[in-house]
């Protein structure tokens, strides 16, 4: 195994777990920073990520400046990213990670330890799983994720079902829908539990303009069949159940991060995002990794991580040279109570002067307004009001809060407005 | 050695000699069955009539293997569960199957329950299962630190381990298959006439001779005994179970085997370890009409949950990786319904209502000594071949461990090409994507298949009954 590539090339000097649109941009950032050595590891086979198997535009506005499709996007990543230099290694599997960045790599020619001096990790966020959201019913085919939907429609040119019933209105049951078209596929239907659309306007419109019904308030209670998917049972917002005819079911949108290697490693993960806890230069708690993308929280588009998995190689770039304060984590975030998601990143370091993330992510579970504040042990010491929506970010700036003045555990809470 | 269809020249062949036994069922005990008359020397041949084998009954267990210690004393369950239990002991090695004894714990939840601890302790040691103690609640909690403080003490019982509830009987029915035996898929037992030596059996693919049919149809066993006897001895209520598999994290909070104090209808509840690396917990004993509905409900698999949070509390932040159910065939009697008609040249075996898989390959001996007794005989094979077991648990080495597997498709299972080709190829060809789970665990894992969906509808193209995909044409 010596004379695999990954090992006969001398010392990594940082290797990156996963090739999506954060991995890539790290690696090629920290190319133009003169990294020496900076070598990309991804199971697939095929780098790109999850855009790769995204048939539709917009893709690239912010990396590229042009409107591109999610295949092309995911290809001009890879090539800017080999063309800065960076080595990319498909088929690589990452399967432990170890204390000081020690990485178990499985490759198709065999299993090999890699021992670069940091690692950043990159994995990405998937759909949750049928089983994951305790749905009940037969156990069937045809029940599949819109990112199992769209690699069997846009990598192998292939329809698993005719008829499905679409689960979800975030954006990616949207992009399941124009999947779906693609591949002459109607959906029977689209439905979301919560009382409103979660998807913003106009792509919320583009249901109707299909005539593709889309019944909000209902929820999905029982999955149908005997071999394959022959109907669901919902709920209706005026509390009926009834039964759609269907042969399959496209579960869309509930993201949660790829952190199993995390999970049952050695680093800490933050039961809010479900990601590796991490300060605001995306350090995790074994300074020796860094995370970036979605792995972070759920979820952003690919252009936003693309932007964070930027500026992480950056920071790598000047950890590798010292420059990166010690990781003290002086603040400890979290959020508590109703209505808040999660708080990114988890810890801040404070009195540096490189900044590193300008702004604490917040997502909420409904549409809310009224006051975000932030308690430590003496009370209330930061407050804001804010309007925010389901699955769309909410930022606050890091220095708002590191100029607070606190130390240790702050408690973020949502405070509702009086009616 | 043939599968599907039987090459011609020995299909000629088969016709005109016919098979000494067709056992009609291939669960968990149909192939324990096929491997043990094969290894007697009898000729074999195995009748399933789904797409693939382990589709009914054996789908879903606890995958554990039973020492029997509490089983009704002096029950013909108690004689093969202690029969297979040794017999698995005995040869799980040579075919490469993993034991992994990690004990088991009968906890007490209730005074009343900690009461009733002596009697189950003393039952254990009337089996004969006599390393069975009862360990105090301090004893317990250094052992099981993530138990719930609420445990109160519990039985230990060392013998009790877990395996894996599908590779055990696929290399049962490799063995006999490699050495002669017969397997017809897809192939369901319709009719069949008795002339007073020989059956003939009518099925969805023909007519197949033997002198000898054994009932191993599960589910479905009163009515094959109904349909070619014109009568039975007992009636199948189908009892569903159904389980809750946690994310592979929890796997850690557990070591032993978690087993309710039993009452009389059902082992009840059990936190298991799989071999596998997950924590699952299961089943629940719901009595049915349908012979086919395994479906899971929310009512099931929110108290199953809650069931497993009361016991490990740490449980309440592991997601969960699966959810299923399974049929177990029960009968109106809570012990096997084995029983031999001479005249029929006919056995049946019924109501396998639990512990199949520990009790299989000593239910199998217990029927071929049956068989025995109505006069037949044949050589023993001299020098049987011993095939090896696809090696799946997480505790032994993998493909992907080893040299040009390919690729690794499922990422959360860690399944290579290779293996997913050897299933759909091999001796024991996958025909379904349940199939091909069972024999690789491909899309069992985290995700559930949101990585892997889009390369298995490709390599499974033209091996599934049901494909996983169409070709997206011109139309």
């Amino acid at each position: 195994m010596n004379n695999h590539p990954l090992k006969a090339a001398g010392p990594i000097d940082v290797a990156i777990i996963g090739g999506g649109p954060a991995g890539l941009a790290a690696a090629t950032a920290l190319k133009q920073a003169n990294v020496a050595r900076v070598v990309v590891l991804e199971r697939e086979t095929q780098a790109g990520g999850i855009p790769r198997h995204c048939g539709h535009p917009p893709f690239g506005m912010r990396e590229f400046k042009r409107i591109l499709r999610g295949s092309d996007y995911a290809a001009r990543l890879v090539a800017q990213a080999r063309q800065a230099g960076v080595e990319v290694h498909i088929s690589a599997t990452v399967v432990e990670i170890r204390p000081g960045g020690e990485l178990l790599v499985a490759v198709p020619e065999g299993v090999l330890e890699l021992a670069p001096y940091r690692v950043i990790y990159a994995t990405g966020v998937r759909e949750k799983s049928r089983a994951a959201r305790l749905i009940s019913g037969a156990r069937v085919s045809g029940v599949l994720n819109t990112g199992a939907l769209q690699s069997i429609v846009h990598l192998k040119n292939r329809r698993p079902f005719r008829r499905p019933v679409i689960i979800g209105s975030e954006l990616v049951a949207f992009s399941a829908l124009v999947t779906c078209r693609h591949a002459r596929i109607r959906p029977v239907a689209m439905i979301e539990e919560r009382p409103r659309v979660i998807a913003r306007w106009p792509v919320s419109l583009f249901p109707r303009l299909v005539g593709v019904p889309l019944w909000t308030g209902t929820k999905l209670l029982r999955i149908e069949g005997e071999h394959n998917v022959t109907g669901i049972k919902v709920r209706g917002p005026d509390g009926h159940t009834r039964r759609i005819a269907c042969d399959g079911v496209v579960l869309s949108g509930q993201f949660t991060p790829v952190s199993s290697l995390a999970r049952s490693g050695h680093l800490a993960v933050d039961l809010a995002t479900g990601g590796p806890a991490v300060d605001q230069w995306g350090r995790c708690s074994d300074p020796a990794y860094f995370a970036t993308g979605n792995l972070l929280r759920p979820v952003e588009t690919a252009g936003w991580s693309w932007s964070e998995g930027r500026k992480t190689g950056q920071w790598v770039a000047r950890d590798l040279v010292g420059r990166l304060p010690e990781a003290t984590s002086d603040l400890q975030l979290e959020v508590s109570g109703n209505s808040l998601k999660y708080v990114m990143p988890q810890n801040l370091v404070l009195g540096s002067p490189y900044t590193g993330m300008p702004d604490l992510q917040f997502r909420v579970d409904k549409d809310v307004r009224g006051t975000l504040v932030a308690l430590n042990s003496k009370g209330e010491i930061w407050r804001k009001s804010i309007h925010a929506h389901p699955e769309r970010r909410l930022l606050v700036s890091v220095s708002e809060i590191a100029t607070t003045g606190a130390t240790g555990a702050l408690k973020f809470e949502f405070r509702e407005q009086n009616p | 050695m043939t599968i599907q269809q039987p090459k011609p020249k020995r299909k000629s062949a088969i016709d005109a000699a016919s098979f000494d036994v067709a056992i009609v069922g291939a669960g968990v005990v149909g192939c324990a069955m096929a491997r043990r008359f094969t290894l007697e020397g009898a000729r074999v041949v195995l009748i399933e009539k789904g797409p693939d084998i382990l589709d009914g009954a054996s789908k879903a267990n606890s995958a554990i293997l039973h020492t029997g210690f509490d089983a009704p004393e002096g029950s013909l369950e108690l004689k093969c569960v202690q029969d297979g239990y040794h017999e698995y002991l005995a040869i799980y090695g040579d075919l490469g199957l993993v034991h992994e004894k990690s004990g088991a714990l009968v906890v007490a939840w209730s005074p009343e329950q900690l009461a009733a601890l002596e009697g189950t302790r003393a039952k254990a040691h009337e089996n004969g299962v006599t390393d069975v103690e009862i360990i105090t609640k301090s004893a317990l909690g250094a052992r099981e630190p993530h138990l719930s403080p609420n445990a109160l003490g519990a039985i230990q019982v060392p013998g009790e381990g877990i395996i894996d509830p599908w590779s055990a009987p696929y290399v049962y029915l490799r063995q006999a298959l490699e050495n002669g035996a017969e397997l017809r898929t897809s192939c369901e037992v319709t009719g069949g006439d008795f002339d007073g030596e020989t059956w003939a059996l009518k099925s969805s693919t023909g007519t197949i001779k033997a002198r000898y049919v054994i009932n191993c149809a599960g589910l479905f066993g009163d009515l094959l005994d109904q349909a070619l006897l014109g009568e039975t001895h007992f009636h199948i209520t189908p009892r569903k179970g159904q389980f809750v598999v946690f994310d592979k994290m929890a796997h850690a909070l557990v070591s032993s085997i978690i087993l309710p104090v039993p009452t009389v209808r059902t082992k009840g509840v059990v936190v298991f370890r799989t071999v596998f690396g997950n924590l699952a917990v299961g089943p629940t004993a719901e009595d049915q009409q349908s012979r086919t509905d395994a479906s899971t409900d929310d009512l099931g698999v929110s108290a199953l949950i809650a069931d497993g949070v009361a016991k490990i509390p740490a449980l309440s932040h592991m997601p969960v990786t699966a959810i299923y159910g399974g049929l177990r065939p029960a009968s109106e009697k809570k012990d096997y319904r084995i029983k031999t008609k001479a005249q029929k040249n006919w056995i049946t075996v019924g109501g396998i209502r639990s512990t199949g898989l520990s009790g299989a390959l000593g239910i199998a001996r217990h029927v071929f000594a049956l068989y025995e007794q109505t006069g037949a005989s044949h050589l023993a094979l001299p020098d049987p071949v011993v095939p090896r077991a696809t090696i799946l648990a997480e505790s032994a080495q993998r493909d992907w461990q080893a040299d040009n597997h390919g690729e690794i498709v499922c990422h959360c299972e860690l399944v290579t090409r290779r293996e997913i080709e050897t299933a759909l190829n091999g001796t024991l060809r996958a025909r379904s994507l349940a199939g091909l789970k069972r024999q690789t665990r491909v899309t069992m894992g985290r995700c559930q298949g949101f990585y892997c969906s889009a390369r298995l509808a490709e390599l499974s193209e033209g091996h599934f009954t049901i494909p996983l995909a169409e070709e997206i044409g011109h139309e």
